[in-house]
């Protein structure tokens, strides 16, 4: 109904009237995004990531036990998560935006829980003798807290947490000798692939 | 018009909607557009609420890009209305001001956006 009214109370300049309500929820919809998403994931800050983890993968091939494999891969999480902390906090900062408002709080919120997750079954299958299991493991939860965190984010960012989550199916269900591998494609592969996008797109 | 209740616009509208439409309409129009959200800084702090729980006076002017004074005089208009709901606060010594959108904001701000689909459509449909 309310179309028809319209059209009778305004017939003289309907053209104009419908751009510029297009306009107006443009303006709505682009004021909503840049309000309500967190956009300081570093794409730089990514490929930094990638290129300390294809190194990772390179030494960790070259362990002979797993233990080793495992710690030469707990050492590179450990480099990466400074490199990520640091690169999303400097990049909050520049666009005068606080990782603790309320996008970037929602972000750590959802994007925690999966790797803590990922930590315990890390220990459980370690404990279990299962080392060779922990990389699907890792790309499949790590792929989960990035598609949740990525819900407040910038749509490429889920994109790359879809893209973890099928790696890290494929690398539980293919032989476990190819972990290092799959590690190497995700970890690396993919951190400096989306890395270069969102540095590209997304500035920085 | 701001005040108004929800019921008594739907009311309204519902009652427009049975007359005929040719006598009834510029007067429906000018009740449904709603001035005060139309406003471009005004639209865009209820924009901006309507995904945050809450937002500070600065994170609002530093997302809007708009000046203290700016953003106090047209924030001001919307709390007047009983848009937006604002609570004062000191962190520390230094004052604090919280915005977050009321439900009749909310509905304000659903209202306007329908009225601006049915535009889209009304021209579409020519």
């Amino acid at each position: 109904m309310a179309p028809f009214e319209w059209r009778h109370a305004r017939s003289t300049d309907p053209v104009a009237l419908d751009d510029r309500a297009r306009d107006n929820i443009r303006f709505i919809r682009e004021t909503m995004e840049r309000a309500g998403s967190f956009t300081a994931v570093p794409g730089w800050g990514g490929i930094a990531m990638g290129i300390t983890a294809l190194g990772a993968a390179v030494i960790a091939s070259q362990q002979s036990s797993p233990s080793a494999w495992l710690l030469t891969w707990i050492a590179e999480a450990a480099v990466a998560i400074s490199i990520a902390v640091w690169t999303t906090y400097s990049k909050a900062r520049r666009a005068e935006s606080s990782l603790f408002s309320g996008p970037g709080r929602r972000f750590v919120y959802s994007f925690v829980p999966p790797l803590f997750v990922g930590v315990l079954l890390t220990l459980l299958l370690a404990h279990m003798g299962s080392t060779g299991a922990i990389a699907g493991v890792w790309l499949l939860l790590y792929g989960t807290a990035v598609v949740t965190g990525g819900t407040f984010s910038i749509r490429i960012v889920p994109l790359m947490g879809l893209c973890f989550m099928v790696l890290g199916a494929a690398a539980l269900f293919c032989p476990w000798s190819w972990g290092n591998a799959f590690l190497a494609g995700g970890f690396g592969g993919l951190h400096i692939l989306f890395g270069a996008m969102i540095a590209v797109k997304y500035g920085g | 018009m701001a005040a108004k209740t929800g019921a008594f616009r739907a009311a309204r509208e519902e009652k427009s909607r049975r007359g005929a439409p040719g006598a009834r309409v510029p007067e429906t129009a000018a009740a449904n557009f709603d001035r005060l959200i139309h406003e471009r800084t005004r639209l865009a702090i209820v924009s901006a609420l309507a995904v945050n729980p809450s937002l500070a006076f600065n994170e609002l002017k530093q997302l809007l890009r708009v000046t203290d004074g700016n953003l106090s005089v047209h924030a001001r208009k919307l709390e007047d209305a009983g848009y937006i709901g604002c609570a004062k606060s000191f962190s520390g010594r230094v004052p604090k001001t919280e915005y977050r959108l009321t439900p009749l904001g909310r509905r304000a701000l659903e209202k306007y956006l329908d009225h601006m689909e049915a535009l889209i459509h009304a021209t579409r449909e020519r």
